[in-house]
């Protein structure tokens, strides 16, 4: 690390704190060859930011090309390319990877008490790897685009697209590495960087989060690597892996490709599940309930999440008893993610709830993952999935989960962490406000396809000429995106505004409970002054054992242990 | 395993260890064992890599037994026990040059990474030779794909009436070209790295020298393409006669 190694007498010492990770150097040359997760963790959130207003700008065409029953201005193929562009550069440039590798970047080794990840050259390596497939695979959307979606289904991807679809698989190639070498550095430095007194059931949730995050990108994500190859290999190379006119099974495509792409779900939503557990701990100031099950459901979900793929297949070949299995693995599912939002509910009973803007982030994530979750049961269920299989009430049901869920969490934690990574404090009055915003603009958005779907609307398609009836809903939808699209640009905004005119932000603006919160703000190069040592609790707010505490030292002063002894 | 040497180098700390140690570690114990446990992540995401293959082999090598089996028998089990027996002994002049690590024999340790380089080239060289003859006569698959079944030799055609679909045995090369070329792949990079260490123990580099585990690590990622060698070639090479 002789790039960013910084030695002993190097250390800023007290009375210096001005000197953070930040400022200690101000060269574009000292932010690209940085090792420090803290630097990595604001590249990637600028390039993940980028990437999702791209992203949110597909999505902005399909809703108003679904204005009119018979489309607006764009045509079948454009339209296709416009879904698939949204698709493509949402899961994997961005949700699959914003919340590990720009907040959890940033706070694993601060909430562990660690200087840094275990391999930072690997950490500041996977962000390359992250540019690289993102500007490759962004030359394929610009060099032609694809048209199959984001989900690749042979034999179309393989033998008939005349799309770039080669392009832009390898650019997925290489974010799914980017995930791959940062979750190994996650998993590493949670095993081996934790500092003294930092046992594993003294780890913030969100750490628990990652760890699992990690667990299943690393099992996951080799797989959909070499699935999108094998497709790769078959354009380019004729190896005729899926091929069905030579014998080759298309169908064990949709196998592979789900035993990652279910399992990705959950890499998406467990690290706004960890977020989520910091952001009502803190504001409601009090030890999250059951935090022993909170840790363990994660776990939980992250094996579970392995074993209920052909849920997505309902309708692909699959014999009735596979999907009963599937369909009551999936049930289960439901059991873990459930405590949590039992636990998360119990933990506001009793608390001294602030409501600050992330936490209206974080009480708006309940109620929408809430329902993202339950409308996942009508689609784990084999009777109702047939109906409802590649209606709009699957395009509802999961953006409940991956917007409503990772966004808001994503965003709460944004704001809860701003200080943190900036030193300075927002307007958290608009900041509340915007988070009605985004929770009204996205309800607006979306509960209107839950019905439109129920009712019958196929996905994917660009006009409903036949179904005139459907436009009220569409309509609704497309207003509400509006509206959401102002809820996700007013934060770039008001955020970039305190970088220049926010107050100065102390060490723990929110009063929040965490080793993160315990160095300054922003945070020295490494991290801390000196490595820390973990006495207490985590969310240690519990105001009766703060009470019992103070009971227990005056008894030890009643019991003569006051080493005065003169009165 | 990490657990075994941490203890006493732990305490080692002299000069040398200073400089192999990174910023982020505490001393050198933590950053062996975080080196450790991260190349064996890797190769957990490795097996998995390759888990995938070997499932959609066992899919069709089910579907098409004896298709398979046919086909298989274009393939020169000969050439590849060698290359297996290459391999092999690869893998131990690896062991030795980690030994020799550990007793800081530079000069063994240099001479080991030698033989396992040399091994890993004769290895190509004869996969080279491998799949020359596969293209020589059409079973590299796309549209030149051989129609002959003759081509398989006394099995593939029986008293004039073809045993063997072509379109299955496409499917075979299909497989075999895949997974022995991700292998070779793997085999290639292992050169670079072997290479590269090789370039740190000449150029006496403290990252190296101080402490045997980075050279442990290599050694890690070349028996792992090694092992999936070992399941590679009883896979494509020894099939069983089907009845």
């Amino acid at each position: 690390m002789s790039a960013t190694s910084i030695g002993t007498s190097e250390f800023p010492k007290q009375g210096q704190e001005e000197v953070n990770y930040l400022n200690y150097d101000h060269t574009l040359r000292s932010w690209l060859t940085t090792g420090d997760h803290k630097r990595i963790a604001i590249l990637y959130l600028i390039s993940t930011t980028f990437i999702f207003f791209l992203g949110s700008l597909a999505a902005g065409m399909i809703r108003f090309e679904l204005t009119s029953p018979a489309g607006v201005v764009l045509e079948s193929e454009t339209y296709n390319k416009v879904f698939s562009s949204h698709g493509v550069i949402m899961v994997f440039f961005f949700l699959v990877l914003a919340l590990p590798a720009t907040l959890g970047n940033f706070l694993l080794p601060l909430m562990i008490g660690a200087r840094d990840l275990a391999f930072p050259r690997l950490n500041l390596g996977s962000w390359y790897l992250y540019m690289v497939g993102a500007a490759l695979m962004l030359s394929g959307l610009i060099f032609g685009g694809i048209d199959t979606g984001w989900t690749f289904y042979t034999p179309y991807s393989s033998m008939y697209s005349n799309t770039q679809v080669s392009l832009v698989i390898i650019g997925i190639f290489f974010s799914g590495f980017s995930s791959i070498t940062t979750g190994i550095n996650f998993i590493v430095t949670t095993h081996k960087m934790r500092a003294p007194g930092m046992t594993w059931f003294r780890l913030p949730l969100f750490v628990w989060a990652l760890y699992a995050t990690s667990v299943i990108v690393i099992l996951g994500t080799p797989v959909i690597a070499i699935t999108l190859l094998l497709v790769v290999f078959e354009r380019l190379f004729h190896l005729p892996i899926f091929s069905p006119e030579l014998g080759g099974d298309p169908v064990l495509f949709q196998h592979l490709f789900w035993f990652y792409s279910h399992p990705a779900v959950y890499i998406m939503i467990l690290p706004a599940f960890g977020i989520e557990s910091e952001l009502i701990a803190n504001f409601a100031r009090k030890r999250i309930f059951g935090y022993h099950f909170v840790a363990f459901s994660t776990i939980a979900i992250a094996g579970l999440g392995f074993l209920v793929w052909g849920h997505h297949m309902f309708v692909s070949s699959q014999s009735m008893y596979e999907g009963l299995v599937f369909s009551l693995i999936s049930f289960l599912v439901a059991v873990p993610s459930a405590i949590k939002i039992f636990n998360w509910t119990a933990t506001l009973y009793k608390g001294n709830i602030r409501l600050q803007s992330p936490m209206i982030y974080a009480l708006g994530f309940i109620g929408l993952f809430t329902v993202g979750g339950l409308t996942g049961l009508f689609l784990g269920s084999v009777g109702t999935d047939v109906h409802l299989t590649a209606t709009y009430f699957v395009v509802a049901h999961f953006h409940y989960v991956m917007v409503g869920g990772t966004m808001m969490a994503f965003l709460g934690g944004l704001h809860y962490w701003w200080p943190k990574m900036t030193g300075r404090m927002f307007n958290d009055g608009i900041a509340k406000w915007n988070a009605v915003l985004v929770f009204v603009g996205f309800n607006l958005t979306f509960f209107p396809q839950f019905i439109v779907g129920w009712l019958g609307m196929p996905r994917r398609y660009h006009y409903y000429y036949f179904a005139p009836e459907f436009q009220p809903y569409n309509i609704m939808s497309s207003l509400g995106a509006s509206a959401l699209a102002l809820g996700f640009l007013l934060p770039a905004f008001y955020l970039t505004a305190s970088l220049f005119n926010g107050p100065k932000a102390g060490s723990n603006p929110w009063g929040a409970h965490g080793l993160e919160w315990e160095t300054s703000s922003p945070p020295p190069v490494t991290n801390f002054l000196e490595t820390p040592i973990v006495t207490d609790e985590v969310y240690d707010f519990d105001p009766v054992s703060e009470y019992e505490q103070l009971r227990a030292a005056q008894d030890l002063l009643d019991e003569g242990g006051n080493p005065g002894g003169s009165y | 395993m990490a657990g075994a040497h941490a203890e006493p180098l732990a305490h080692g700390h002299d000069h040398g260890h200073d400089e192999a140690l990174h910023h982020q570690f505490e001393d050198i114990g933590q950053q062996n064992e975080s080196y450790l446990v991260g190349m064996w992540t890797f190769l957990v995401t490795e097996v998995m890599f390759f888990g995938a293959l070997f499932f959609t082999y066992t899919l069709y090598r089910l579907n098409y037994q004896y298709d398979f089996w046919v086909a298989h028998e274009h393939l020169d089990w000969k050439l590849g026990a060698f290359n297996t027996t290459v391999l092999l002994f690869s893998s131990f002049t690896m062991v030795m040059a980690v030994q020799s690590a550990q007793l800081k024999k530079r000069s063994h340790v240099m001479r080991y990474l030698e033989i396992t380089v040399a091994c890993a080239f004769i290895f190509l060289g004869v996969k080279y030779v491998e799949y020359s003859s596969k293209f020589a006569d059409h079973l590299y698959p796309g549209i030149s794909f051989s129609t002959d079944p003759k081509v398989f030799g006394e099995h593939g055609f029986v008293n004039g009436v073809p045993m063997v679909n072509m379109n299955h045995a496409q499917l075979f090369y299909g497989l075999y070209f895949g997974m022995t070329g991700l292998h070779a792949v793997h085999i290639i990079v292992g050169i670079g790295v072997l290479t590269a260490l090789w370039r740190l123990w000449k150029n006496h580099a403290k990252s190296v020298t101080v402490d045997y585990v980075p050279t442990e690590l290599v050694g890690l990622y070349w028996h792992f393409v090694d092992l999936v060698w070992i399941f590679l070639f009883p896979l494509m090479y020894l099939m069983p006669t089907p009845h």
